[in-house]
């Protein structure tokens, strides 16, 4: 686990100058033809990749008889029928009830983990006390858990506490810093700070309460939003949790609601099915589009530092 | 901060004597029994350490440790969420492996997913990562297509699609019809369902790529050239310059998704509709454990088998962190 350093390499100069300087006029037209390859290559691969959400997004225009007989991108008899018949909704629980109520959950669950991943990073970056090694240990080794040990548990101590068919036991563990994914990437963040700052913000007597918001806190807001970004598309794309503790229709998410989309209607209604399920990616989309910097970023660091 | 603030202050002190002076100064208050001062210096950041830790150390052992020791005793236990759990030793271990052929099969499945698809996936990534490496000039467009199924792969809305693209006549039986291979759905077909599940999880190669792709980017180019004077062609230069430079990343990302590879659920349950059929074949580990734990309420068994895993999980990172000398290279460090 150490962060990378370029390794001292005696590169010889004379020895590279024949090589980059004949025949410059053939090695900038294969240069030319290689991009042109390349962009080719990467436009076929590109095509493929994002083929299934173009398919899905056309799909949503075609009638549920249409996809047995056609199974292309194009449809041939594009509607907005799939659109106004979802806004009902399904189980006597209107659309806009379950994007709600993915809402909420999402929304609580960017709070939680914010609030509860900084201090916690903040702690392990920046305090020195008996015990934070072995505790941030701990901590790392949380990240390599498989869930399923605690699942069950989980779920005998929430129905205990009467707590299923709440949101508590969705939101709840993200206000106690349990996604210990936030909590190292903001770890990682902060040491990155200079600590003069700190420094001289504790000369003049300043707590780490004090530091801690109004030092550390401006300073890793970039942090702060791809762990938002990512808190948010996780809780809005999970579907076990709410599988086992959401059971009455109306508090349906998103994820569980197109179950009932899926189990329903598989054979009468497909498109259905396809339209709740493109508008259910519609969200994610808008913020990857917004934010895409900071979530390819996010994900750079994270493997670069760890 | 002792080190930064000694730095701090020999800067200042600027003549090499006073350094000295300082030096022993604290060498000697690191030695010499504590200061009151200090004493309360350090009871104090300790008060505040643990008091930013309050909600992490609550979620830690109330919501992990304590569910996993609760999980332990469950393994070896008969419990049904209604009555009391009974006692059976290893009973439930011994089921697992000598009575429960739905499990072996489970795992069985589940080891093919993991061991075929992770490196399926991981390869792509690296390929399209060293692609996209080529040109700087345009690439971040590719780099962000490539990323999004990262972000929806484990969606029900992409599951749903997924099963269409390769339901019958579906457009994947379409196109290789076209190309005069007649093979039909893939969902219903048991030897087929699982290359549609490890495409689902290759299709999702773009988190990998976004991180080996910042690897490659480290790597210092008079490397490359060093190696093309020494008469390195491509492959050489891919073996003994790339590979090596980014071994570290590669383990990373080996270990991250191999662990990831071995949740798979959601689009396991909405592409069988929760039955893990046809034939078992998409019953992966996570699933099997649901309807084990959650529909028969066995949830003793489940415990079981979620300790079965952990344990899986704990052996393979072990080998993975014993054999990373041998194979992982860090900058900065002879091998």
């Amino acid at each position: 686990m150490t962060t990378f350093e370029a390794p001292r390499v005696e590169v010889v100069e004379n020895a590279l100058e024949p090589g980059t300087s004949t025949q410059p006029r053939r090695r900038v037209k294969r240069r030319t033809i290689n991009t042109v390859i390349w962009f080719v290559v990467l436009l076929a691969f590109t095509a493929i990749v994002l083929y299934p959400l173009l398919w899905l997004f056309l799909s949503t225009f075609k009638p549920s008889s249409e996809f047995a007989q056609n199974p292309g991108l194009i449809p041939e008899n594009p509607t907005f029928d799939n659109y106004t018949k979802v806004v009902e909704g399904i189980a006597g629980t209107p659309l806009y009830q379950f994007f709600a109520n993915s809402f909420f959950i999402a929304i609580m669950a960017v709070i939680g983990t914010l609030i509860s991943s900084a201090l916690a990073a903040y702690a392990f970056a920046r305090i020195k006390f008996r015990g934070v090694g072995i505790l941030f240990a701990a901590m790392i080794g949380t990240l390599l858990l498989p869930f399923h040990v605690i699942i069950i548990p989980q779920y005998i101590m929430f129905q205990k506490l009467e707590l299923v068919d709440t949101y508590v036991p969705l939101i709840l563990p993200k206000f106690l810093a349990t996604e210990a994914f936030f909590v190292f990437l903001i770890v990682q963040f902060i040491r990155n700070i200079p600590r003069d700052m700190d420094e001289a913000a504790r000369i003049d007597g300043a707590g780490h309460i004090r530091i801690f918001f109004s030092i550390i806190v401006p300073l890793i807001k970039p942090a702060l939003i791809t762990s938002a970004i990512f808190t948010f598309i996780w809780t809005w794309n999970d579907f076990l949790g709410p599988l086992l503790y959401v059971n009455s229709p109306e508090k349906y998410p998103l994820p569980i609601a197109l179950r009932l989309y899926n189990d329903a209607t598989s054979t009468s209604d497909y498109g259905a099915t396809v339209a709740v399920s493109f508008l259910a990616l519609v969200p994610i989309l808008i913020f990857f589009i917004v934010f895409q910097r900071f979530l390819v970023a996010g994900v750079a660091t994270q493997g670069l530092k760890g | 901060m002792s080190t930064e603030t000694e730095s701090i202050v020999t800067a200042e002190a600027g003549s090499s004597s006073v350094r000295k002076a300082m030096r022993q100064v604290r060498r000697a208050e690191a030695k010499v029994p504590t200061t009151a001062g200090r004493r309360a210096h350090n009871r104090k950041e300790t008060v505040a350490g643990y008091g930013f830790l309050v909600p992490w150390m609550i979620g830690f052992l109330g919501l992990t440790v304590g569910p996993m020791i609760f999980s332990l005793y469950l393994a070896f236990t008969k419990y049904n969420l209604f009555t009391e759990p009974k006692w059976i030793g290893l009973d439930n271990f011994v089921r697992m492996f000598t009575e429960d052929p739905n499990y072996i099969q489970s795992v069985q499945i589940t080891l093919v997913y993991v061991l075929v698809g992770t490196p399926i996936k991981l390869a792509a990534a690296l390929g399209i990562a060293m692609l996209l490496n080529y040109r700087d000039r345009g690439s971040g467009f590719f780099r962000s297509s490539f990323y999004a199924p990262s972000l929806i792969g484990a969606s029900v809305s992409v599951a749903i699609v997924w099963r269409a693209m390769f339901s019958t006549d579906g457009p994947v039986d379409d196109t290789l019809s076209f190309f005069g291979i007649n093979i039909g759905g893939w969902v219903g077909n048991v030897a087929l369902v699982i290359p549609m599940m490890i495409l689902l999880a290759v299709w999702q190669f773009g988190a990998p790529m976004v991180i080996f792709l910042a690897g490659l980017k480290q790597i210092p180019q008079e490397l490359y050239e060093a190696a093309e004077v020494d008469g390195a062609g491509p492959w050489h230069k891919f073996r003994n310059v790339t590979i090596p430079m980014l071994s570290s990343v590669i383990f990373f990302n080996l270990l991250l998704e191999l662990i990831n590879a071995f949740q798979v659920f959601a689009s396991a349950y909405i592409i069988s509709n929760g039955s893990g059929g046809p034939a078992g074949m998409t019953n992966f580990y996570t699933l099997y454990l649901y309807k084990r734990g959650f529909a028969d309420l066995q949830m003793g068994y489940a415990s079981a088998m979620a300790w079965v895993l952990v344990i899986a999980v704990a052996i393979i990172a072990f080998i993975l962190f014993k054999t990373q000398k041998s194979w992982v290279h860090y900058a900065g460090e002879n091998r």
